[in-house]
Formats: structure tokens, C-alpha cells, sequence
């Protein structure tokens, strides 16, 4: 593998090099377009002056902002109890570990509906854990711990996937020289395994956050739908496009807006980082 | 060479064959029986566009009709009104069309092909409150609704079930039996606006709500699961269901045939076992 890098890396003649480069943005073109054009349609649609009233309005600033904690925690909680799964995944072999990673891919298949279903016949206050919670007077369902939970079950797959991929990336000769030196697992994990997979790590951190922020069908029947509670902007904006379009448009640019800075800044921020290392 | 050359030819043959195919079949299917003559018994095939609320009720009513007149077949086109309205403003071949808004059906009557004086009501809706059947919520009067800690699930006001739901609260409100604050009390139990009445109605179904309201039709097929509570017609909204038959029906004595059959007593009491309001 080494040996036939630089053989790669030789550089191009410059005239085939733009040539290259030329074709390849024409091939990415049509994709690029694909999602460039909604965006812009949509820009293009607003009413600005219904946009600066709309963007100041309580719906707005509820639903946003609660989009914005229950996203961060559902990312959070796909961190912490992601992470030990990847692990066991990328270094340990158990029995029906096949089974263990198709069940991780099943939520990214299942429509998002079928998974609010789901989640309210496990959780549901008739539901298989959800009624012997119940007789403790705990109840989930239409409540935000539900709006975490539906975002969560969707998105945390995105995160494991990418963490076992990082995490099988790692050189094991660099843990194991660590472990020689007399580092502990915790030592060797922390010091080594993730600087080493952080950056596989935190695109895949990104992409359940994206993912979490969008959720609309499992949060929808699981969650249900009240304003300042359990409506995310997803729910706002659907529910938006059945009584008032230019609503509705502004609620899907004020989220897009929300997402692309927040996207920008963690890029550019995981870029120095990465950079620096 | 040779041999490639039937490789290819072979999947166009079958390509050019399956285009003639499909063909024969538009042009059989645009060529269909045509109006049987006048003053026999109905016969040949009549298309019928309904609300998809309508279903369950004009399958069985399809069904019965195609049993009594034999040679009859019925084709049902079940969607979106809004979206039957449009298909058929679009000409669209239909004979009959049965929907839930009198606004659907001006739609289809702006586009020439329905005769204004032809729409008849053919049954009327309302709402009702719903609870499981083992009612956890206690609810055994409309009272019960203000009651607070009640689990209350409605439909959001984009669905229409919604909106006559905030129109009986408010007319209750202006009754002192339910004192002027009722409305306020009772939508401070709302845990969730559902997308849609069905929505509504599988929440109270599951046992995750103490009660919602929706449309009478909805708890028809699950009678025993849920427990019904009428609200009474001052408090009500009357939604009536009409129905036409379109001026260039193909076949005009079977789609007439098969509206004098929803309006006789048999199709009335099929559509009233769904829950529709008959009308006299």
C-alpha cells in the first residue's frame, strides 16, 4: 500500500490536471443542482418582509429553540451509548454480532413513521415497558423526553456506523505500543484511539446531529404536537404548509439557516482542529 | 457478430411487443362499453370518484349495487378530494363524483362537467368525543373534558375535524351549563394537535389519550374499542356529503341508477352503518 503512494501523488501535467477537474465538476453537477435548486426555489419564494416579522415570532423562537436542545442531547445520548457499541463492534467478536449490527441499520430503513408506531407500542402508556412505567406514573409519550427519544432512535445508527468504521481505522500497533509502554485501556483509549478517530468520529457526530434536527415522522406520532412542548420545526413546518405556505416557507429557511451556520462553524472549527494535530 | 446481433434484437422484439401490447390495451380500455340503450336495466361499467372518508362505506356500497344489477361492474377512484376535484376540472373520465366539502365539489362544478342543480346530499357527519374503552380518563360527560390532568388529543385546526372542534368548544362556552371558561379549561388538557383526524383517532385507540374528538365515521369499525359520546347537533357542526353525477358520463342512466340507490332506504342504511347521518 505505502510503496505505490507516491507513484499517485506524482503530479499531473497541469493542462490535464484542469481537464480532469473540469469533467469532474460536470459529473457533480447534476447532484449539485439536485439540491442547490429547492434551496434556492425556496429563497426565491419568501415574502423578506413577512420573514423579518415571522422570525421574532413566539412559534418560531419556541419551536427552534426547542429543535435545538433536544437535538444536542439526542446527539449527546448517541455519544455516550454509541460508543461503548461501536467499540464492541470494531474490537470484540461475540456471538450474533451480525445480528447486533443489522439491528443498528434497521431505524435508518424503517420509515420514520412506522418508527413513531413502533416507539409508541414499546413506550406508549399501553405499551410493552410503557404500561409497567406507567404504574409508577411515568409517562412518555407526548412529552419532550418522547421528542428526544423518536430523534435519538433515528439518528444514533448514523453515529455508530461511523464510530465502528473510525474505530477500526485506528492502528492497532499504535495502541499496543501505548499498552507496552504501560498505558491503561482508559489511558490507551482516550490518549490515542480517539485523537486517532476523531475525525471520522465527528463527521459522524455532525451527521446524527442533521439527522435529529430533521426528524419529523417518528417525533410526530410518538411526541405528538403542541406548541412550546413537543413541536420541533419539522412538525411546525409541515403543519405550517396546510395552513399557510409563506409560514411555512419561512419556518423551512429559518431552520436551513440555523443548520448551515451551525454546520459551517463545527466544520470549520473540527478543520483546525484537525489541522493543528 | 451474428450471435451478438440476436442477443440485442431478441430484448427489442419483446420491448416493441410489450409497446403494441400496452397499446391494444389504452386504446380497448378508451373505446369501453358506451350507454346501454334507453328504459333496459343498467348494465356495463361506471367509475365513481370518492373521498377517500368515503371508502370502507361505498365499497360495501359498490358491492351491493354490483350484486343487485348483475353485469354492472364499478370502478372506485379513492383519493384526496381536493385531488379528485382537480383531476376531473382536468377531464378526467369519471361518471359519478361523491365528496366530503361542498367546496370539492364547486371545484368540479367551475369546470362545466357537473350541473349545479344535479348535487344532492347523500349523508351527513359530525363529531364526536372518543375514549378507550376502559375510559382511564373517566369521561362520561362533555363536562369531563375541563376536568384537568385529562389526556385530550385533537386534530390541528389544517384538518377540518379540527376546526369544529374549536367551534364546539366555543359554542359551549356560551352556555352557562359550561361556564364561559370551558374552552380555555379544556384546550389546557390538549397533550397534542394531530396531523390528522385518523391520527386522533389511533392515539385515543392505542390507550395513549384519554379522549379526542373526531367525526362519527371514524370509531365505525372499532365500535367495541373505544366508547362514543355524542355531542348534541346545537353544539355540533353538520358536515354534508354531496354527490353529482358528471354531464358527459359515459354510461348517464347506470350513474343515475347508482345515486337513486345510495338515496333509497338499503344504500342509507349501509352508509349509516358507517356512522353517517342519514337524510330523509
Amino acid at each position: 500500500m505505502e510503496s505505490s503512494l507516491p507513484q499517485v501523488a506524482r503530479p499531473l501535467p497541469r493542462r490535464r490536471t484542469v481537464h480532469y477537474t473540469l469533467s469532474l465538476w460536470l459529473l457533480a453537477a447534476p447532484l449539485l443542482l439536485l439540491i442547490a435548486a429547492p434551496v434556492l426555489a425556496l429563497v426565491a419564494r419568501v415574502d423578506f418582509s413577512l420573514f423579518l416579522a415571522n422570525l421574532t415570532s413566539n412559534v418560531v423562537i419556541r419551536a427552534i429553540s426547542l429543535s435545538l436542545v433536544t437535538s444536542l442531547i439526542a446527539t449527546l445520548l448517541a455519544l455516550c451509548f454509541g460508543l461503548p457499541l461501536a467499540y464492541l463492534l470494531a474490537r470484540r467478536q461475540f456471538r450474533g454480532k451480525m445480528i447486533v449490527d443489522t439491528l443498528i441499520d434497521l431505524p435508518m430503513i424503517l420509515p420514520p413513521a412506522v418508527a413513531g408506531i413502533a416507539l409508541l407500542l414499546a413506550f406508549g402508556r399501553r405499551g410493552l415497558i410503557g404500561a409497567p412505567l406507567a404504574e409508577f406514573g411515568i409517562t412518555l409519550a407526548f412529552t419532550q423526553v418522547a421528542v428526544i427519544m423518536a430523534q435519538t432512535f433515528v439518528a444514533a445508527p448514523y453515529f455508530v456506523k461511523a464510530a465502528t468504521a473510525a474505530l477500526l481505522g485506528v492502528e492497532r500497533e499504535l495502541e499496543q505500543s501505548a499498552a507496552l509502554d504501560g498505558a491503561s485501556p482508559l489511558q490507551v483509549f482516550v490518549a490515542i484511539t480517539i485523537p486517532l478517530s476523531w475525525p471520522v468520529l465527528s463527521s459522524g457526530l455532525v451527521m446524527t446531529w442533521a439527522r435529529a434536527l430533521g426528524e419529523f415522522g417518528a417525533t410526530i406520532i410518538f411526541a405528538g404536537n403542541l406548541a412550546g412542548r413537543t413541536q420541533t420545526m419539522p412538525l411546525a413546518i409541515y403543519l405550517g404548509f396546510e395552513r399557510d405556505l409563506q409560514l411555512a416557507i419561512v419556518l423551512a429557511l429559518v431552520l436551513l439557516g440555523v443548520a448551515f451556520l451551525v454546520l459551517l462553524i463545527v466544520k470549520g472549527w473540527l478543520r483546525q482542529r484537525v489541522g493543528a494535530v | 457478430m451474428t450471435r451478438h446481433a440476436v442477443f440485442y434484437v431478441r430484448p427489442l422484439l419483446l420491448l416493441l411487443l410489450l409497446a403494441l401490447a400496452f397499446l391494444t390495451a389504452c386504446a380497448g380500455a378508451s373505446t369501453a362499453p358506451g350507454a346501454p340503450a334507453a328504459g333496459d336495466a343498467p348494465s356495463g361499467a361506471l367509475t365513481v370518484f370518492a373521498a377517500s372518508s368515503l371508502t370502507d362505506a361505498f365499497s360495501t356500497l359498490g358491492d351491493t349495487f354490483e350484486a343487485e344489477y348483475q353485469g354492472v361492474t364499478i370502478n372506485f377512484s379513492f383519493a384526496n378530494a381536493q385531488q379528485l376535484g382537480t383531476q376531473i376540472t382536468e377531464g378526467a373520465p369519471a361518471d359519478v363524483f361523491a365528496t366530503a366539502l361542498q367546496d370539492h365539489m364547486d371545484l368540479a362544478i367551475r369546470s362545466g362537467r357537473i350541473d349545479p342543480e344535479a348535487v344532492t346530499v347523500f349523508a351527513r357527519n359530525r363529531i364526536v368525543v372518543v375514549a378507550p374503552a376502559d375510559n382511564p380518563g373517566n369521561v362520561t360527560s362533555l363536562r369531563d373534558l375541563a376536568r384537568p390532568g385529562l389526556r385530550l388529543v385533537l386534530a390541528d385546526q389544517a384538518a377540518a375535524a379540527g376546526q369544529y372542534a374549536l367551534s364546539f368548544l366555543d359554542k359551549a362556552s356560551a352556555l352557562p351549563e359550561y361556564g364561559a371558561d370551558y374552552r380555555e379549561r379544556v384546550l389546557a388538557n390538549v397533550r397534542s394537535y394531530e396531523d390528522s383526524v385518523r391520527a386522533t383517532f389511533t392515539k385515543v385507540l392505542l390507550g395513549e389519550a384519554d379522549a379526542g374528538i373526531v367525526f362519527s365515521t371514524d370509531p365505525a369499525s372499532d365500535r367495541d374499542r373505544v366508547l362514543v359520546l355524542e355531542i348534541p347537533a346545537e353544539l355540533n357542526t353538520i358536515v354534508e356529503y354531496p354527490i353529482a353525477p358528471l354531464d358527459d358520463a359515459a354510461n348517464p342512466a347506470l350513474a343515475r341508477a347508482f345515486i337513486d340507490f345510495v338515496l333509497a332506504p338499503r344504500g342509507q342504511a349501509i352508509l349509516g352503518s358507517f356512522g353517517f347521518q342519514q337524510v330523509n
